[in-house]
């Protein structure tokens, strides 16, 4: 097992030999996943696991890929979604240009639920949905639209708990033992890297969605976060968080009022 | 026993873990908690991803101490009940804070209850008391050893009182168990806190 004391010295070599940043990250999240891959990979004591990480490139890019969490799903929280369809996109339909931004994609399913939900507003071809991770590896698998079929009838079910009306295996292509998206869909996404941590707006934006990201920042990171998203945003568009993040700690919060229930926040 | 007689840590948090069959015994003991207790309940339960709110709602309305969901970052304050959101892993960011985790399933379960416990153990070492209710998966064994190993105090419910009693028997089995007791002496000896 590695030790409080051990995962700040690696914290602390990820950002003097290559710049990674995770000082800001939850400590509590951070550790159980160091430990995973410490067991996972067998390594028999912790100085080899440090020397492994500083020595070889390729099990930096492990490293990484492997402590930022990856889970996601499409249509997750369906009543979040249901929320996004009905009180959401009717106020941002009117713009003659609609920009979102997915910080913190990972393999892309909820930027394929946003796409599927501008489609069927009739909204998706004036619209463009930057989306973005700090893990190059995800956003490949993101751009090709490509999801395991054995995931589909939970989309589809909670495609459905949201309010679709469509036959949601009209929107992909099965082909063994996935699924392929339709490529219009694709081409209103712009997928890039950028980190939360340490780079800035890129553009403003009538809706941001960064759904359990936050989680595993400790409370001075995502005040960075929210700023950076407080600049990103016009007045009157939207910030969406997962069902169990809160704006609450936020020196912004006062910028924003949150809609009803649900995890989403207007700027004022 | 004997370096809990030697040592007497103060007990600071409840850890209270159920999956099939513990529905009952948790509402019991939930709504026989003295008014005035002075430590955190943290309950983690295995439940379907959907049937969100209703459960702390239930809680709410059988308790007479103030029950929460636990959001991010939320802090920890005695004399609340906490119960773990669904299909999330409930963390302790430090004593007093908690933290939420998305990834991967543990025990087939997210909450799960090996993962909170073991967090707990860290953060709360001697100051936490961990029981584990009925169920039928193997969940918390490797929690309660965590626990223990750490100092604090490990109950498993009786398993003849559980509707499914494989969960708290795995912990028998193969945990370091420090007191198998039915709903009522669990009862007794949260409120003896």
């Amino acid at each position: 097992m590695i030790q409080d004391e051990e995962v700040e010295v690696l914290i602390n070599d990820l950002f003097e030999l290559y710049g990674y940043d995770f000082t800001g990250y939850s400590r509590a999240s951070i550790k159980r996943r160091i430990n995973r891959l410490f067991i996972l990979d067998s390594f028999p004591s912790f100085a080899e696991f440090r020397y492994r990480l500083k020595v070889d490139s390729a099990y930096l890019k492990r490293f990484v890929e492997e402590i930022t969490v990856n889970v996601t799903e499409m249509f997750r929280d369906p009543l979040f979604y249901k929320t996004l369809r009905e009180e959401v996109i009717p106020n941002i339909a009117t713009k003659p240009f609609i920009r979102i931004w997915h910080a913190g994609c990972s393999t892309g399913e909820e930027v394929f639920s946003m796409a599927i939900l501008l489609q069927e507003a009739n909204l998706l071809h004036k619209a463009l949905i930057y989306a973005t991770d700090i893990n190059p590896n995800v956003l490949e698998k993101a751009r090709k639209g490509i999801f395991p079929l054995s995931q589909m009838r939970q989309y589809s079910e909670n495609y459905i708990s949201s309010g679709g009306r469509q036959d949601f295996s009209s929107y992909y292509t099965a082909n063994y033992d996935r699924v392929k998206f339709d490529e219009s869909f694709a081409t209103r996404m712009i997928f890039s890297t950028h980190n939360l941590v340490c780079d800035g707006s890129f553009n403003e934006f009538d809706l941001i969605l960064c759904r359990n990201v936050l989680i595993y920042f400790d409370i001075p990171l995502q005040n960075r976060v929210f700023e950076l998203f407080d600049a990103s945003l016009d007045t009157l568009a939207y910030l969406a968080l997962g069902s169990k993040e809160t704006m609450k700690f936020s020196s912004v919060t006062s910028n924003f009022k949150q809609l009803g229930k649900e995890k989403i926040w207007r700027k004022m | 026993m004997e370096k809990n007689v030697i040592m007497s840590p103060t007990c600071e948090l409840v850890l209270i873990g159920g999956s099939s069959g513990s529905l009952d015994v948790l509402l019991k003991i939930i709504s026989s908690l003295r008014k005035d207790i002075s430590i955190a309940i943290v309950v983690v339960v295995h439940r379907k991803t959907t049937s969100d709110s209703t459960l702390s709602e239930l809680f709410s309305i059988r308790s007479s101490l103030p029950v929460k969901e636990v959001e991010d970052k939320d802090a920890i304050i005695p004399g609340v009940v906490y119960l773990a959101p669904s299909d999330y892993h409930l963390l302790f960011e430090k004593k007093h804070v908690f933290a939420l985790d998305y990834s991967e399933k543990v025990n087939y379960s997210r909450p799960s209850i090996d993962v909170t416990f073991d967090s707990a153990s860290e953060a709360y070492g001697n100051n936490a008391v961990a029981i584990l209710l009925s169920g039928a998966n193997a969940d918390g064994t490797e929690g309660l050893k965590a626990i223990h190993q750490q100092g604090g105090i490990t109950i498993a419910q009786t398993p003849e009182t559980a509707s499914f009693p494989y969960m708290p028997e795995q912990a028998i089995l193969h945990a370091p168990v420090d007191f198998q007791m039915s709903v009522e002496q669990m009862i007794d000896y949260i409120n003896g806190k």
